[in-house]
This record gives C-alpha cells, structure tokens and sequence, in this order.
C-alpha cells in the first residue's frame, strides 16, 4: 500500500513540473513562434507582393472579423503612404488541395497589385510552378479588381501553368475570393489603416 | 569494471557510439541525414535531451519507485524533448520545417531511454552528465558522418549551415539514390563495415 501512495506522489509530482514547465516556456515562445511561421511561411509571398513597402509588412498587420472568421491583412507603406494590403486565400481545388495564396491589393487606386503562392501540395515541375515560376505570378500585377480572372481555358486572360490547369484555376479563384472579402470589409479596412497613419 | 571518469566520457565517442557500436536509435540516423545540417541539428537536439534526462533521472534515482520508473523516465524525456522542439520553432524554424516530426521522435529513441535506464538510473550525477554529454556528441558525429557521405555523392554538395557548398563543382553528376532512403541503408551498412574492420585489430 505504502509503494503504491509513493508510485502516485512521484508520477504526480513530476507530471505537474513537467506540465508547468512547458506552460512556461510556451508562455515565453509565443509570439517568436507566430512571428517564425509568418517569416517563413508566408513573408516571402508577401515581401515579393509589396516589393517597394518602405516598413515591414509581417510587423505590420491587423485583423478583422468577417462574420465568424478572422482575416488577416499585412499593410505595406507604398510612397509613404499605408495604401497596400495582403490577405491570403486559399483555392479550392488544386490538384494536390488547396493552394494558399497570399493577394495584394492597392486600396487607393482598387488595383490587385500582386499575388504570391505561400502554401501548396501540387506536383513538383508541374503545379508547383506556381509558386517557383515567375511569369505566372507576373501576369497578375496591376490588374483591376472589375473583371473576375480567368485562365485562358475558361475565356479569361491568364495562360494556365501548361499540363496544370487545376492549379492555375485554383489560384484565379482564391485572388477572385480575396477581391470579394476585399470588396466587403471595404469600410472596416478604411478604418483600421486610417488609425495606422497616425 | 570501474570505469574512470574520462573513460565515462570518451565511451560515448567511439567503443559505445550508439548508432554503431550499439545500434540504437536508427530511425533518425537513417531518416534525417540527407544534409550535414540536419544531421547536425538533429544531434544537438538529441544531446540536449540526452544530458538533461540523464542528469535528472540520476538526481531522482532514488526518489522513484522501480515499478513505474519508465513512465518517469518517458515523463522526463518528453518534457525536455517539447522544451527543444519549441525552442527550434523560435529560433531556428528552417531547421524545425526540415527535422519535422523527427523532433518529437525523440521521445522514442532507444538512446535517450536507453542511457536513463542502463546507466543514469545506477549512477552518480555527475558521471551521468559525462555519459549524457559523450553519447550525445557521439551521435552527433556519427549522424555527420553519415550524411557528409551521403550528401556529398548524392547531390555533390556539403551543407554545414544553410548554403551549400558545392564541393564537387556543376559538372558533378548527382547520384541521387545516395540521398533516398535505400541509399541511408546502404550508406550505413558500408559505415558499419568500416567501423567494424577498423575496430577489429
């Protein structure tokens, strides 16, 4: 009886160190973490998206609520002014899933600025090339937000990635997707980059 | 066979290195060394580990009970393996994304539970340490060893800290099957023979 109590006492006592030990030092690596994976993840999609942005776009960024979820929006300083955002998307439909794409729009002038693929399952060479070619990307700078984008198939006007059509369309509908909730918390981001001047 | 405190040490590093001369803990050794960084990297993560557990299961040799001392032990060691892997997503997250889910594999490694029960659950803390720190640097270089050689005919290039250096030069033909998994078994057999004929005198 005694062994067991000892057994409990000691698998008791060094579970609850151990749990508050790590408490601890996710406590303490919290933010870092946030900061790395944006970094990592998404920076390089949005750092080539707001090449000219005179602050740092990942420091930089805010949220709003859009019905139940959370957008978040990376401000670029463009000409000293706090004019671009970026949200990211993420097309349905990809051949491997869905494509993460990060989309930035000029909200002075209601342009698309850029886009830039962040997260991706498509096959090496061929897909993937969305997010290593720069021709495709290319085609998406300085578009206006009035015509939805189309590959070419579909009678738009960006030529599909050859032999990965899924993925090009993948990546049209998350830039349309991200114009439509651009379009629709207009008034909030108004708001939230105004207080950013100050 | 008492043992002197050097030797303790110096064990780790070649008559008991533990992927070759115990063949523990194979599953990192083949699966992360494709590049010299990861082997590195995982090396010093399971040096972490090992030391800390070792100095801690030999500290509380005495306080656990022997009818649940793997639970304390496995205890122990997780807790520091999730103190590393949080550590290497706050400060070194390339490193982390190419590790992947051999961080948290750590728990598992026959080494790290191995040394606890074999060695730091009979032993004074401080020998415990020297064990800890020698088996672990042992590992490290051998995880090195490995993928330098792997590295180097599989794609030509050596990959100390995030550039590679090309170390064959562009016309080198990569013999990729070095660096896929049936090229780690083969890579590691030949390894093995090596040690094992040095060894042998």
């Amino acid at each position: 009886m005694r062994e067991m109590i000892k057994m409990l006492i000691v698998l008791t006592i060094l579970a609850t160190l151990s749990g508050g030990l790590l408490a601890a030092i996710r406590d303490g690596t919290k933010d870092r973490i946030e900061n790395q994976v944006l970094e990592f993840v998404k920076g390089p999609a949005i750092r080539s998206i707001l090449e000219g942005a005179t602050n740092d776009p990942i420091v930089d960024r805010f949220q709003i609520k859009d019905g139940d979820v959370e957008r978040t929006f990376f401000v670029g300083v463009i000409d000293g002014e706090p004019r671009a955002v970026t949200l990211e998307m993420f097309g349905k439909g990809g051949y491997g899933g869905d494509v993460g794409l990060m989309i930035g729009i000029d909200t002075k002038d209601d342009k698309l600025i850029g886009v830039g693929v962040t997260t991706h399952a498509e096959t090496p060479g061929m897909g993937a090339k969305a997010k290593t070619d720069p021709n495709f990307v290319e085609q998406f700078r300085d578009l206006t937000l009035e015509d939805p984008l189309n590959v070419t198939a579909d009678g738009g006007s960006i030529n599909a990635i050859s032999g990965a059509t899924l993925t090009s369309r993948a990546v049209c509908s998350a830039a349309n997707d991200a114009v439509k909730i651009y379009e629709k918390l207009k008034p909030q981001l108004a708001e939230k980059l105004k207080e950013f001047n100050k | 066979m008492a043992r002197s405190i050097v030797q303790e040490f110096t064990k780790g590093l070649w008559d008991e290195v533990p992927p070759f001369r115990l063949v523990l803990g194979l599953c990192p050794v083949l699966a992360v060394t494709k590049s010299v960084e990861n082997g590195i990297g995982m090396g010093v993560a399971t040096t972490f580990v090992l030391v800390c557990s070792n100095v801690l299961v030999s500290s509380l040799r005495k306080v656990i009970p022997a009818k649940v001392r793997i639970a304390c032990y496995i205890v122990i060691i997780a807790t520091f393996v999730t103190v590393v892997e949080l550590v290497m997503q706050a400060y070194a997250y390339p490193l982390f994304l190419k590790l992947g889910i051999f961080i948290p594999l750590i728990v598992v490694n026959c080494i790290v539970l191995g040394r606890s029960e074999a060695f730091a659950s009979k032993n004074g803390i401080f020998r415990s340490l020297l064990d800890g720190l020698g088996m672990g640097i042992g590992f490290t270089l051998s995880l090195s060893a490995l993928a330098a050689v792997r590295e180097l005919i599989g794609t030509g290039d050596l990959t100390i800290w995030e550039k590679p250096i090309q170390v064959f030069g562009p016309s080198y033909q990569p013999f990729s099957f070095m660096v896929e998994a049936p090229g780690a078994f083969v890579a590691l057999g030949l390894m093995l023979c090596l040690m094992n004929l040095v060894g042998k005198k």
